[in-house]
């Protein structure tokens, strides 16, 4: 079951005990996959067409009526093209909106540069109190959507639309603002966020493994509020940090980490991540291997960061 | 006007552009077919007769302009721009490839030919207005031709364009509305109903012209009519059919971006070659 199918089946799942979810799409029904919510619930779907300012707008009134709008676009669109509808009148209005921007970084693959966003995050990082996350699977992607529901105030979640992959076991439960370690370790932390990353920092951790380099693996989940209890106390334990982000590490996840770090622990931390380019058309493959986003990147820096290149 | 044998040839022209776009996303294996179909004779007409262009100067000053600001037909432009000489035709190939010049979207940067990047919806007329505006002031008499889709009309920042180029007086800027009355998630009416397009153009202030999409000599003659514009813009709204000339694809829902297999191609370019 693809990614987007869970997305569809989780809320319409919670569509049937909680009247107040709406589903609102820009011309990207189909792209998102929530046609069978549409079909569902007929009344509680809108599509404002080709405009993505709209598209928050219209959330942003909804949500002042009490509803829960889930409004989605490609996450270029939901980031870039309305970010002064979402910064005022979702976020800075105090209301509900739970945006989702879908094809994150590189997995915007064939659609392109144009297409690609590696600074969502970044931009969304500045918006006070908004709550951001990646879930890397099916799991995560579920359970966290619920707590998103649960949780009043407006969100911003990326979403991998095809494939899927199983990080966590069905009974994990999670919390917004938790991070999950996946793997234990001694000598250096990777902090790895999203579908493309974390797969890649479990890889990479084994590398390190067979050279006697104990590797921990952390999934922060949200990017904001960060789990900064979880990375501080590892950053005491390993000493050293790698991050590993689908997105630019300029006020990424990276930049994240680093500013938390340097005002509550200085630690030792190399960043893996898009280094201040544009994106670019291609296979995911292509991609993943031309912005070193992979296990052998993390690898090195991790043994860089530890000096034992 | 344009003469029996100019339109024979305009014709043939238009027909290798469909089969070239696509071969170039068969090749591939998958690609917006729809919306790259329905702007074959709009391109032909454009590159083969209309703009004053050329292809071993691409940068030349003065020469017309477009915007294709459906980037997403980028196939159907490419193709285009190789048949007229722009590169040669085995780029066609590396359409998506990673290290490419020819990105699903329009890129300015990337190809020779292209004048403005694309792919964010209902940017383009915005930046055509710019040229238009840029070309004015250096008195050169050169056009600025623009594409929009009529999903991308939904987005706010065509009529913010509108409004832009009738104040300005924008005479030289000659934009067409691709109507295949389709978008991505269905039919435009059911998604976002455009209503009387041609009245929400004229009241924004400009000369509206309405003709079939894929005649290449209607087209022609609304874009003379066009030209004689002193002091408004032009908008042509052409009806044509998303996916057009492949059996596959004319004007089903799901022609938006579909996976060609190397067979089903060949049997779409089978039945155009038989119109040659
Ligand atoms: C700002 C923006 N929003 C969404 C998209 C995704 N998208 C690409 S094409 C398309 C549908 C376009 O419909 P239309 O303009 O009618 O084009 P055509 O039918 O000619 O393909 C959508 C929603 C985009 N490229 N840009
Ligand atoms: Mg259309």
């Amino acid at each position: 079951m693809d990614m987007r199918e869970i997305y569809c089946n989780t809320l319409m799942e919670e569509a049937k005990t909680n009247d107040k979810i709406m589903v609102v799409e820009a011309d990207l029904m189909r792209a998102t996959g929530t046609a069978a919510f549409k079909d569902a619930y007929p009344k509680r779907f809108v599509n404002v067409g080709i405009a993505e300012a709209n598209l928050i707008g219209v959330s942003a009134g909804l949500s002042n009526m009490g509803k829960i709008p889930f409004a989605a676009t490609f996450a270029c669109f939901a980031s870039r093209r309305a970010f002064d509808q979402f910064f005022l009148s979702a976020n800075y209005a105090k209301l509900n909106v739970k945006l989702v921007g879908t094809d994150p970084g590189v997995t915007a693959a064939f659609n392109g540069g144009t297409h690609m966003p590696f600074e969502d995050l970044a931009l969304m990082q500045t918006i006070p109190n908004l709550t951001i996350c990646e879930p890397c699977d099916a799991v995560s992607l579920k359970k966290t959507m619920k707590n998103l529901i649960n949780h009043y105030g407006s969100t911003y979640m990326r979403l991998q639309r095809k494939g899927s992959q199983s990080i966590y076991s069905s009974d994990e439960e999670f919390e917004i603002g938790k991070g999950k370690v996946l793997k234990d370790g001694n000598d250096v932390t990777i902090v790895a966020l999203g579908y493309v990353l974390v797969p890649e920092a479990l890889k990479a951790a084994k590398m390190l493994e067979k050279e006697g380099i104990s590797a921990a693996v952390i999934d922060p989940i949200c990017v904001k509020p960060l789990d900064k209890e979880l990375i501080l106390h590892y950053a005491s334990k390993t000493k050293h940090i790698v991050s590993a982000e689908n997105h630019q590490v300029g006020g990424g996840l990276g930049s994240a980490i680093s500013n938390l770090l340097a005002l509550e622990r200085p630690t030792k931390m190399r960043m893996v991540g898009i280094q201040d380019e544009f994106g670019q058309v291609g296979t995911l493959d292509f991609l993943k291997e031309y912005y070193k986003l992979t296990a052998d990147e993390i690898y090195k820096q991790a043994k860089a960061v530890l000096n034992k290149e | 006007m344009i003469t029996k044998t100019e339109l024979q040839k305009l014709n043939k022209e238009a027909n290798d552009i469909r089969i070239k776009t696509l071969e170039t996303i068969a090749h591939l294996g998958v690609g917006h077919v729809g919306g790259s179909l329905s702007v074959v004779e709009i391109l032909t007409l454009l590159y083969f007769k209309e703009m004053n262009i050329d292809p071993k100067n691409p940068k030349m000053i003065g020469r017309d302009l477009l915007v294709l600001s459906k980037g997403h037909s980028g196939p159907a432009l490419y193709s285009t721009l190789a048949l007229r000489g722009f590169f040669p035709l085995d780029w066609l190939k590396t359409l998506n490839k990673g290290g490419t010049n020819l990105p699903s979207h329009c890129d300015r940067t990337k190809t020779p030919g292209i004048d403005m990047t694309t792919g964010s919806l209902g940017q383009g007329l915005s930046a055509a207005c710019g040229m238009a505006l840029a070309c004015r002031i250096d008195n050169l008499d050169n056009y600025t031709f623009a594409i929009i889709g009529d999903g991308e009309t939904d987005e706010g920042q065509n009529w913010e364009a509108a409004m832009f180029a009738s104040q300005y007086k924008l005479n030289k800027l000659i934009a067409f509305t691709d109507y295949n009355k389709l978008q991505l998630d269905g039919t435009a009416e059911s998604v976002m109903d455009l209503g009387d397009i041609e009245g929400k153009w004229r009241t924004f202030g400009w000369n509206v012209y309405r003709c079939d999409g894929h005649d290449i000599a209607s087209i022609e003659s609304k874009i003379e009519l066009a030209k004689l514009s002193n002091n408004k813009p032009n908008m042509i709204i052409l009806d044509t059919v998303k996916g057009k000339g492949a059996a596959f694809a004319e004007n089903k829902l799901t022609n938006h971006n579909m996976v060609v297999s190397p067979e089903t191609a060949t049997e779409a370019i089978d039945e155009l070659k038989k119109e040659l």
